[in-house]
């Protein structure tokens, strides 16, 4: 069945579609309608789940924890400073290889107070062990949320994701989201039966203390099922094509084959450098876009398989590390090392900034014209 | 998968493939050996000792037996030597561990 929606109510649907059992969720700004849909969802009887009304984001993650180790299948979400009051909490999560899937909707970091697309808040989390993956569009927030929630829960990996929409490009836009039929999803994801939960008739001491006899090897483990994770990722989203017809992997290679110029990206910035690349070879210029989709695991190989013959690469980005440069981009460079391939930074659509297919065509045609720069910042106001 | 010892309490660690996914005991806590990062260890000498007690009811822990004489679990004591401090014969000595 196809509908016209918004990203937050695709992420919404893709929860309930995912049949999860516990929604825990903080309804105040930056939050947005994504937990507000489920809510009410739920309390007309659309969804047999509980939603945990809590007192902070700190807390809706901590409820999620709780619920996930208890065996129930547990959604979330939340945006920019709201993630960020989840900090300690979504170290937790990884670390107990509780496979929670929480949507955040990228929104920048106050101040200044702003609630406009910025994947800094993020990228910021990246250390923290969960699986970490960007949206083009509606179709693919929908789609992600139920893949997550199949490959997370896959034995090999055990591991949460987060699964990223641009605020207002997505989380406000209406697009046509396919939301097929139940049968075919419950097909597609069975039900969460977890091997160890907290059980009293099977009584386990949950997130003990570890002595550095033990620590680092399960430092090691959770590393390890980030490597395995690429093939589950992999197979399931050849899985999800086959069920559903559309086929999805760790990225996205669009018209690169022949692209002596590639432009590498995340989020709906991917969809505004596809008609850029497609206005490019209108021209005649060899340009191809890659989509990164997963940040963490950090698809290192694919990457360098496109770019092998490509003459020069640049990476937008839609975030900052501050004192050194793009984070996608420092991701980029080393999976290249030590290639030669010149490599280009771009720093583009911060706090909001609309990101246009003339500011891409700009970027490929700077990188035609000048030398490697880590730092370029595309429209900024001097 | 995770191999249990014998008494079904804790994780055979051989190889990386025995560890579960996550920290978690198999049983209770009471499996858990809490004393590896001991630096000195506190020996309680019987000749010495005049079963007053005072080290059992001060140990943190509680890592020392209330019997004749005394006696301290190293499984959970962490050295931290205030039975030594505490002891008034000084029946308690430390001693470096040698790990």
């Amino acid at each position: 069945m196809k509908k016209v929606l918004t990203g937050n109510f695709a992420a919404a649907y893709g929860a309930v579609a995912a049949r999860v059992n516990v929604i825990a969720a903080y309804p105040i700004t930056p939050q947005t309608t994504v937990v507000e849909i489920l809510s009410e969802i739920v309390a007309n009887g659309g969804l047999a789940a509980d939603f945990v009304k809590v007192e902070s984001e700190h807390s809706a993650l901590a409820a999620c924890i709780g619920a996930q180790a208890a065996g129930a299948r547990t959604f979330t979400a939340t945006s920019a400073q709201g993630l960020a009051l989840m900090h300690e909490m979504i170290h937790w999560t990884a670390r107990a290889r509780l496979p929670v899937v929480m949507a955040n909707i990228n929104r920048a970091m106050a101040p200044g107070w702003s609630i406009w697309a910025d994947a800094t808040d993020a990228v910021s989390q990246r250390d923290t062990g969960w699986m970490q993956m960007y949206c083009e569009n509606n179709q693919e927030v929908f789609d992600t949320i139920l893949m997550a929630y199949k490959i997370g829960e896959n034995q090999n990996v055990l591991l949460p994701t987060l699964v990223n929409l641009d605020a207002f490009f997505l989380s406000h836009t209406s697009q046509v989201v396919d939301l097929y039929d139940a049968p075919t999803i419950d097909a597609f994801l069975p039900a969460y039966r977890p091997t160890l939960k907290l059980d009293v008739d099977h009584p386990h001491a949950f997130g003990a203390l570890t002595s550095p006899d033990y620590y680092y090897e399960f430092s090691y483990k959770i590393h390890f099922a980030h490597e395995k994770a690429k093939q589950v990722i992999r197979e399931t989203g050849k899985e999800f094509g086959k069920r559903f017809g559309r086929e999805y992997d760790l990225i996205e290679a669009y018209r690169c084959d022949d692209a002596e110029t590639v432009l590498i990206n995340y989020g709906t910035i991917a969809g505004t450098a596809k008609e850029a690349v497609d206005r490019m070879r209108e021209r005649g210029m060899p340009v191809g876009s890659l989509k990164i989709r997963y940040l963490r695991p950090f698809p290192a190989e694919e990457v360098r398989s496109v770019l092998r013959k490509a003459r020069r690469a640049g990476v937008i980005d839609r975030a900052i590390s501050f004192g050194h440069e793009g984070p996608f981009f420092s991701e980029v460079k080393a999976a290249m090392y030590p290639s030669e391939v010149p490599l280009y930074g771009f720093i583009a659509g911060l706090g909001g900034r609309d990101v246009s297919t003339r500011d891409i065509e700009s970027m490929a045609e700077h990188m035609q014209k000048n030398n490697p720069d880590n730092r370029i910042w595309v429209g900024v106001k001097l | 998968m995770t191999k249990k010892s014998k008494d079904g309490q804790t994780i055979e660690f051989k190889g990386i493939d025995d560890l579960p996914p996550m920290p978690v005991s198999l049983g209770s806590m009471r499996a858990n050996k809490t004393a590896s990062w001991r630096s000195i260890r506190p020996v309680i000498l019987e000749e010495k000792c005049k079963r007053c007690m005072l080290c059992w009811k001060f140990c943190p822990e509680p890592a020392i037996s209330a019997t004749d004489p005394p006696v301290v679990d190293y499984d959970y004591c962490k050295g931290c030597g205030i039975c030594i401090v505490e002891c008034p014969f000084d029946a308690i000595v430390s001693e470096p561990e040698g790990r």
